[in-house]
């Protein structure tokens, strides 16, 4: 528990910081952010509007506090253009990134993890080097290159599946392996790098020692005690996984809080942009806390640190 | 690995220095009856949307790609690496300012801070430069950071401490050589980053802008024509997919070279 305390007040100037370079950011625009955000031909008295409704006219630090008091509530303001909350506008997106999201990770587990646990026990042969050529080619294909060829090959060629939009299980397929691929390649790395230091162990000898198969030995011993730092790649790859979202959900159009970023960015839709930005982060955040956690409740030696 | 890695990135370099002279178009210069147009001998990897050379815009992109590589893990590296090592050294409230700066902008996924902030600052390439700087130098920070705390404990830094050597020459003298293998390893992975970064942004519409060529800008106009203009997405994605191989080969490698455990 103490633990958990611990590491639970760790975050929480990490997450002040964070809350506090988002508000700056509307201070970051060059000039008047209130005219930027209406343009040059709106009038005197709209911008004096918008500028109360921001509540851009009051001194900074009443403003930091306000903002600071709604990131806390959960009150982010209105979007400039829909005028919906921007915390609605954000949850109504969140179930189709949190589903992409999901599907991209699946997609990488399955096929990172066979491929990594066959690179390790076949250590030095040309399966191996297969396995690590494919997982750096996987990493050095961009998401914005991989999702128009897997369309134009699948979806314009072939035909098999739709190019863009949600609704059915076949739409997730293409966006889910765009976003996946370079997770999968980053899993399959590590996959390899801990099992082929657990197949070094005594344990795992000494399981072959008694007549253990190699399949159970690999599959029993060696993987399972390989999973702690898998499962921490996994959980600290969130981050490429929710900026991968931003580039996979505009490439496929995908109706998600990555989509929604750009799309607000376009608009200059300030306050949804700083909504987007900040939800991005601290669920970012949130998860390294989380994997931490887990890290440390299944290897109690973090704990002691 | 390291060969395979450096002759992909000694051919991309050459290209973006030479090639532009070699290809007798103008990445600007337009054919608008034949936009769109399929690979050809005289334009062998066709028009654009615009009717301008592909080859042409993938070789002009190529500078911009190793320039903004560059700029972004030279600034990076060199502000990181001073920042951390110092940190490092220093330990105490020094070291806790820092490290919660860092941690600060480690909480954001790196990207996302960079679109945050081109999109406030507006597209353009020095905000590019500028956002991909920003969340550049703090991984090379915290390495550096890390690098000093184990180096600042070695007998010859205790040794040139205690026959009174000044803190900028130990500084520059052991530490910054014990730093600097792992920087170097950093800053050659950092390129295929930095690299992928200005693409992404540019694809996003928030990067470098028109005509300027860049690879990214290229895949975002490519969009509209998947159907019937494929070669305006292959052509500039293979580009960057085998410039950002030849740098993670190359880093890799290194590592390898640098670090025999992690083979």
């Amino acid at each position: 528990m103490r633990f958990i305390a611990r590491r639970l007040l760790l975050t929480v100037p990490v997450l002040v910081g964070v809350a506090t370079l988002v508000f700056s950011l509307i201070h970051l625009v060059p000039g008047d952010p209130v005219e930027a955000m209406l343009g040059e031909s709106a009038s005197r008295q709209d911008v004096a509007n918008l500028r109360q409704q921001l509540g851009l006219d009051r001194p900074l630090y009443v403003q930091y506090g306000s903002f600071l008091r709604g990131a806390v509530i959960g009150d982010l303001g209105r979007s400039l253009r829909t005028g919906q909350r921007v915390t609605a506008a954000i949850a109504e997106r969140m179930p189709a990134t949190v589903e992409l999201a999901m599907a991209a990770m699946l997609f990488a587990i399955v096929v990172a993890v066979p491929l990594g646990i066959a690179a390790a026990v076949r250590s030095g042969t040309a399966i191996d080097h297969g396995a690590t050529t494919l997982a750096l080619i996987g990493i050095s294909l961009p998401g914005f290159w991989l999702g128009p060829v897997l369309a134009i090959v699948f979806a314009v060629e072939l035909g098999w599946l739709p190019v863009s939009g949600r609704g059915t299980p076949a739409h997730l397929i293409l966006p889910a392996i765009t976003l996946g691929a370079p997770l999968a390649a980053v899993l399959a790395r590590m996959t390899r790098a801990s099992v082929l230091e657990e197949l070094h162990e005594q344990y795992v000898l000494a399981a072959r020692a008694r007549g253990v198969s190699r399949t159970r030995a690999v599959l029993r011993h060696a993987f399972r005690n390989s999973l702690i730092p898998i499962v921490t790649v996994l959980g600290l790859q969130v981050g490429a996984v929710l900026t991968g979202a931003v580039i996979t959900e505009t490439i496929f159009a995908w109706p998600g809080v990555g989509r929604l970023l750009i799309q607000s960015i376009t608009f200059r839709d300030y306050p949804l942009v700083q909504g987007c930005i900040l939800l991005i982060a601290v669920a970012y955040v949130g998860m390294n806390l989380l994997t931490d956690v887990v890290y440390g409740l299944l290897d109690p030696r973090i704990r002691y640190e | 690995m390291v060969r395979a890695g450096a002759a992909i990135v000694a051919v991309g370099l050459l290209a973006a220095v030479v090639g532009p002279w070699l290809v007798p178009f103008n990445p600007a210069s337009q054919e608008l009856a034949a936009r769109l147009a399929s690979p050809s001998a005289v334009h062998p990897l066709g028009l654009d949307e615009l009717g301008r050379d592909v080859l042409a815009r993938i070789l002009g992109g190529a500078r911009i790609s190793f320039f903004v590589g560059v700029v972004v893990v030279g600034v990076s590296a060199a502000v990181g690496t001073v920042v951390g090592a110092v940190a490092g050294y220093f330990g105490g409230l020094v070291d806790d300012l820092i490290s919660r700066v860092i941690d600060t902008l480690l909480a954001f996924p790196g990207l996302l801070l960079a679109t945050a902030i081109v999109a406030v600052l507006g597209p353009s390439l020095v905000n590019v430069v500028l956002a991909l700087t920003v969340i550049g130098w703090v991984g090379y920070a915290r390495l550096a950071r890390g690098q000093a705390l184990r180096a600042r404990e070695f007998e010859y830094v205790q040794a040139a401490r205690a026959v009174g050597a000044g803190t900028g020459r130990i500084l520059w003298r052991h530490i910054a050589p014990a730093v600097a293998p792992a920087v170097v390893v950093q800053a050659t992975l950092g390129m295929a980053g930095a690299i992928v970064g200005e693409a992404s942004l540019s694809f996003l519409g928030l990067g470098v802008q028109p005509p300027t060529p860049s690879w990214g800008t290229m895949l975002n106009g490519g969009r509209a024509h998947l159907l019937d203009a494929p070669h305006l997405t292959i052509f500039p994605g293979l580009a960057i997919a085998t410039l950002v191989l030849g740098f993670n080969f190359l880093g890799d490698g290194l590592r390898d070279l640098a670090d025999p455990k992690s083979r």
